[in-house]
């Protein structure tokens, strides 16, 4: 086992610690919700708090914050490729953009 | 006959630094990201194109969906406790942590499953509309993953002592792997709740 006891007893610190911020999240991103925001504020709130919550996960329960160069250049290039689909939108017919999001 | 063996799933392979194991969950979760991606991205198109869409908290529930979202975060910490319990050798312990995972995944279908018979006694179904096309097809094909992620991690909780006797490296290093796939269906939870849901 390359981890020594006491390493791990203080990685469950981090465990419960990220546990706790999760929830929190959880708790204000449906809290917000209730507020009924304009939808682009409304969009980017939920997905800032929605992308700390999966960059906390990431990090600390995935182990990326100490992992190999090797898989971090695997999901940095992945995540380019993820990001090229997402905005696909703005390669699709203008009227659709034009049109805007309709809350 | 010779038996096959497979190298570095126990050691780090010298060129890659990780496990030829864990190289692959991640390429897996890879091709994961894209195949949600590819989802997420018709999505948005099908809701940008349609005036009509309904914003997700007036016709889904959001204190089901809360709970779920609770439900998952908690197996993701016993997850990742019950390989922390291996790397401290107590596999009483991992035993313990793992089946507490189980039984939230498990928790968390039947969540899922009262959402849905729900929705269908209100003859809501995948071809009613776009916006319950799409919510059956991310929710369902996420509800598959957890249910995937259950089955594997029972296996790993049935069988797991022989191969923690003969190779207790190699078996922490598969619950990582396992661990890291549930993680991910967690990851992809915490943008589809707000996304379906709150939006």
């Amino acid at each position: 086992m390359s981890h020594a006891a006491e390493d791990i007893k203080k990685h469950v610190r981090t465990y419960i610690a990220v546990f706790v911020a999760l929830a929190g999240l959880t708790v204000v991103t449906v809290g917000v919700s209730y507020l009924h925001l304009t939808m682009p504020i409304a969009v980017t709130v939920a997905l800032v708090i929605a992308t700390i919550k999966s960059s906390l996960v990431a990090a600390y329960f995935m182990h990326l914050i100490s992992e190999r160069r090797l898989i971090h250049s695997i999901l940095v290039t992945t995540l380019l490729l993820f990001i090229a689909m997402i905005l696909i939108i703005f390669f699709t017919d203008q009227g659709v953009m034009s049109r805007g999001i309709h809350s | 006959m010779s038996t096959a063996v497979i190298h570095y799933i126990d050691e780090p392979h010298p060129v890659t630094g990780v496990t030829n194991s864990k190289l692959g969950i991640w390429l897996f979760i890879a091709s994961e990201i894209m195949l949600f991606g590819a989802l997420f991205s018709s999505y948005i198109i099908l809701r940008v194109g349609n005036p009509a869409w309904p914003q997700g908290w007036t016709v889904l529930n959001v204190p089901l969906a809360t709970l779920n979202t609770m439900i998952l975060i908690t197996s993701s910490v016993t997850m990742v406790m019950s390989w922390a319990a291996l790397m401290t050798n107590r596999f009483d312990r991992f035993r313990l942590y793992m089946g507490l995972t189980i039984l939230l995944g498990l928790g968390f279908m039947v969540v899922k499953g009262f959402e849905y018979s729900h929705k269908f006694h209100h003859e809501h179904f995948p071809w009613t509309n776009n916006f319950y096309g799409i919510y059956f097809t991310l929710t369902g094909l996420h509800g598959l993953h957890v249910l995937g992620g259950i089955l594997v991690n029972l296996y790993f909780l049935l069988t797991g002592s022989k191969l923690w006797k003969a190779n207790p490296t190699m078996f922490a290093g598969r619950i990582e792997a396992a661990g890291l796939y549930w993680h991910f269906v967690d990851l992809v939870w915490i943008f589809l709740f707000p996304s379906i849901y709150l939006l």
